[in-house]
């Protein structure tokens, strides 16, 4: 038997960036791939530009919530959550972060959002650079690759045809970066 | 079969649609608001009718649904744990009268709080009322006990309470779809007044029957407990229910005990297994049990000498029981010592109305008008007015007016009686105001009331309210309107206008107030869309930013006392700019600067 896919991650950001919107995706893509998912969200109160945090479960799990030390990434939409959120990774876990300064794993989403005239897709840019990102040795960091999560974005938007052109052009820009 | 990803709350849906609910009621609160939309949105799956509703409040709501369930229908009410304190007074006499057809509260309770006013477990409310309770530990336990509620209900005539928490409802899970779908029952109502309409002597016979009802109930195999690792043994146990359970099952697989500590799942917390409790005690010397909020579960084992638990102190009783939380209870349980990581305690972002929103025009505005007032206010989005220094007390559902006219009796023989402002949001207003705003009237008292009006139910997800005229699946319903209601309960002044105008709008609150210190309560009706609700029901994209000119010189002042998240300080603190990606282009802070150094963007 080939071994069991466990994966844990933890998406971060504060209300109105999407940490929803680009947490079902990853969730929808590991659902056509027949995995088991679980994911846990913030809504209410907090959803008003407050710290959000969403969990990914992909695998044989039982609790929706991660526990600190267990995340094998981090997607942070906010740099400014890393203290909070950093430690819900384990010592070798990875970080993808929309931050404008640089540095290993980070991007400036807010800025290629504005350039492609779509600022609110700030979600999709940072997503689309966690999927393109080699990892150690060259492997993905994510369990699934950007055209799984392009054909849940297809099906989601299905219809809508300027809202996914946008989306796709972000999820492009943020792969494009990595 | 196909998987479909699913959140709690449109799992538990998905289960009453397919277990041939007949009426689903419900008020909106955070965590349970997506069950009723669900439920509507899974009517297709049906060819049978299925009356879906928002009710003006819980106990409507309650009620409305209740007598589905004495026609026969298979009927739910679904609400937040507060709501279900507002609906208390017809759950504790609908347990002594029971049901016909199967009747399903589902009250979700917010462990944590995140989005709640208090902690309190539902399930104590069904001890209190005497209803068997169940708690499931994820989205798909939820909709697997919808039908096990309806089996029970319809078993012993009773009303089920299913209780998920926060982590249940807002959790996702692959959910298979596409099984099979029961059409729902025939009305038959049977006029029984003796039960229907009991007077207190029939009430004592019907309190009898209930403790009948509930010794059979906790025997009743399809809720017993299980027990999920055989193979363990010991004088030691684990129970545990809702998600808490399933945090438990991930922490002794983690910890390697998880053939060493017998661990039971309870899905029915009350009435508890009397089988269980015996066999408990007999077999076990120290009992681990782990649920939220209270010790529901361990007061009916009932040796604090075995348990370890809320009660007796061993598990916190207050906030979320986290899965690292658990993974310490069960390792120091076990006699392990191990380290588990912690989050660090930082503060995270505070909550904020949203840019544009047009609350923040009126609270702006009562500062304005009513610099040294005692403002009262409510539960919604604009409990955020607390940001900009608008908002003294918030207490529940409909106190804003209520606490308003307490303010003005304890302040009327003063000297100098405060000025008192309060605010309710206009889904609040219908949902509890009313009623206190005919007291206030008959007291006469001298406040202002500010509606704000915002044409929805904007904190749990925009659900139309009675002055909108559509329904939960978007059918049009006949409208009630605010200002025939304030007319009506016999306010003198009230008068409707647009916040975004700051200046006719301090004006306006400066007359209102004005009467109210003559005469008696002045209602303004503050009334502008909410920009989100606005944004996604047009599609429009937002306005462009307004230009801050070098008449800026970095006082504060807009930063400070309007607080809209696109308004940012420099770093140096000299000059405020407007960050283009959060800001909606509603121009309000433009009336907002005293130095007239925002101006509107030229047309391009
Ligand atoms: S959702 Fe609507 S009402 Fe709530 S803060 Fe945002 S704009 Fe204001
Ligand atoms: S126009 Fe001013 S008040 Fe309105 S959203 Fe933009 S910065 Fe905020």
């Amino acid at each position: 038997m080939s071994e069991t896919m466990r994966q844990q991650i933890v998406i971060s950001g504060v209300g109105g960036q999407g940490v929803l919107f680009a947490t079902r995706l990853l969730a929808e893509a590991a659902i056509d791939r027949g995995l088991p998912v679980f994911t846990s969200e913030t809504h209410g109160m907090a959803q008003r530009g407050g710290t959000v945090v969403s969990h990914l479960k992909v695998g044989p799990f039982a609790s929706p919530l991660i526990r600190p030390g267990q995340a094998d990434g981090l997607i942070c939409l906010k740099a400014e959550n890393i203290p909070a959120h950093g430690p819900f990774l384990h010592p070798g876990g990875w970080t993808v972060v929309n931050r404008a300064s640089g540095g290993v794993g980070s991007l400036d989403a807010d800025r290629i959002a504005c350039d492609l005239g779509d600022p609110r897709a700030v979600n999709l840019v940072v997503l689309g650079f966690a999927l393109a990102a080699p990892g150690d040795a060259g492997k993905p960091l994510l369990f699934c690759s950007l055209a799984e999560v392009q054909r849940v974005l297809d099906r989601r938007l299905a219809g809508r045809d300027s809202a996914l052109k946008r989306s796709r052009a972000a999820l492009e820009a943020g792969a494009n970066a990595a | 079969m196909t998987r479909k990803l699913m959140m709690g709350n449109e799992a538990m849906a998905l289960g009453l649609v397919e277990n041939g609910v007949g009426l689903a009621t419900g008020y909106p609160g955070t965590p349970a608001s997506e069950i009723l939309a669900a439920v509507a949105k899974s009517r297709s799956l049906r060819t049978d009718p299925l009356h879906v509703q928002w009710a003006v409040n819980e106990k409507v709501a309650f009620e409305i649904a209740y007598a589905g369930a004495q026609a026969g229908l298979r009927t739910a009410v679904s609400m937040k744990q507060v709501g279900l304190n507002v609906a208390s007074d017809s759950l504790m006499s609908a347990a002594y009268m029971g049901t016909v057809g199967g009747f399903v509260v589902i009250s979700a309770d917010d462990p944590g709080p995140h989005s709640s006013q208090t902690e309190q477990d539902s399930r104590l409310m069904a001890v209190m009322a005497k209803i068997p309770v169940l708690d499931p530990d994820s989205p798909a336990a939820a909709r697997r006990m919808t039908a096990m509620a309806y089996t029970l209900s319809e078993a012993f005539r009773i009303p089920v309470m299913l209780r998920p928490t926060t982590r249940v409802c807002h959790s996702r899970q692959d959910v298979a779809v596409g099984t099979a779908v029961e059409t729902g029952r025939e009305p038959a109502f049977k006029r029984d007044p003796l039960r229907w309409a009991a007077t207190p002597k029939f009430r004592f016979k019907l309190h009898g029957e209930l403790e009948e009802k509930l010794a059979r109930i906790a025997a009743w195999t399809e809720t017993a407990p299980v027990r999920h690792n055989p193979r363990a043994g010991g004088r030691r146990a684990v129970v545990a229910s809702g998600v808490a359970a399933a945090h438990a099952r991930e922490a002794l697989e983690a910890l390697n005990l998880w053939d060493a500590l017998p661990f039971y799942q309870v899905l029915q917390p009350f009435p508890l297994h009397a089988d269980f409790i015996a066999h408990l005690i007999a077999d076990y010397d120290e009992i681990l049990v782990l649920e939220e909020t209270v010790g529901v579960i361990e007061m009916q084992i009932g040796d604090l000498h075995r348990t370890q638990g809320k009660w007796t102190g061993s598990v916190p009783r207050v906030g979320e029981l986290l899965p690292e939380a658990i993974v310490g209870q069960i390792a120091a349980f076990a006699g392990r010592s191990v380290d588990v990581p912690q989050l660090p305690a930082v503060a995270g972002r505070r909550p904020t109305l949203c840019p544009g929103c047009p609350h923040r025009a009126s609270f702006f505005a009562i500062r304005k008008a009513a610099p040294k007032g005692i403002y009262t206010s409510d539960i919604g989005c604009y409990t955020l007015g607390l940001n900009l220094g608008a908002v003294d007390t918030v207490l529940c559902m409909g106190a804003a007016i209520s606490q308003a006219a307490g303010f003005y009796q304890a302040y009327r023989h003063a000297a100098k009686p405060p000025p008192v402002v309060a605010t309710i949001g206009d889904s609040t207003f219908f949902h509890a105001g009313v009623p206190a705003l005919i007291d206030a009237v008959v007291q006469q008292v001298r406040f202002v009331l500010v509606i704000l009006d915002n044409r929805t139910t904007a904190m749990t997800g925009n659900q139309p309210t009675p002055a909108t005229g559509i329904g939960v699946g978007g059918e049009a319903l006949a409208v009630v309107e605010i200002e025939p209601i304030v007319k009506g309960c016999g306010v003198g002044f009230c008068r409707t206008a647009d916040p975004y105008d700051v200046k006719s709008f301090i004006k306006l609150i400066k007359e209102a107030l004005a009467y109210a210190r003559e005469t008696g309560p002045a209602v303004v009706i503050a009334r502008h869309p909410c920009v989100l609700e606005e944004a996604r029901r047009t599609g429009r994209p937002p306005g462009p930013p307004p230009v801050v000119t070098d008449a800026c010189d970095g006082c504060g002042f807009c930063v400070e006392r309007f607080e809209c998240p696109a308004l940012v300080m420099n770093a140096d603190k000299t000059r405020v700019t407007i960050d283009p990606i959060l800001c909606v282009g509603c121009n309000v802070c433009i009336q907002v600067c005293p130095k007239g150094a925002i101006e509107k963007a030229k047309d391009r």
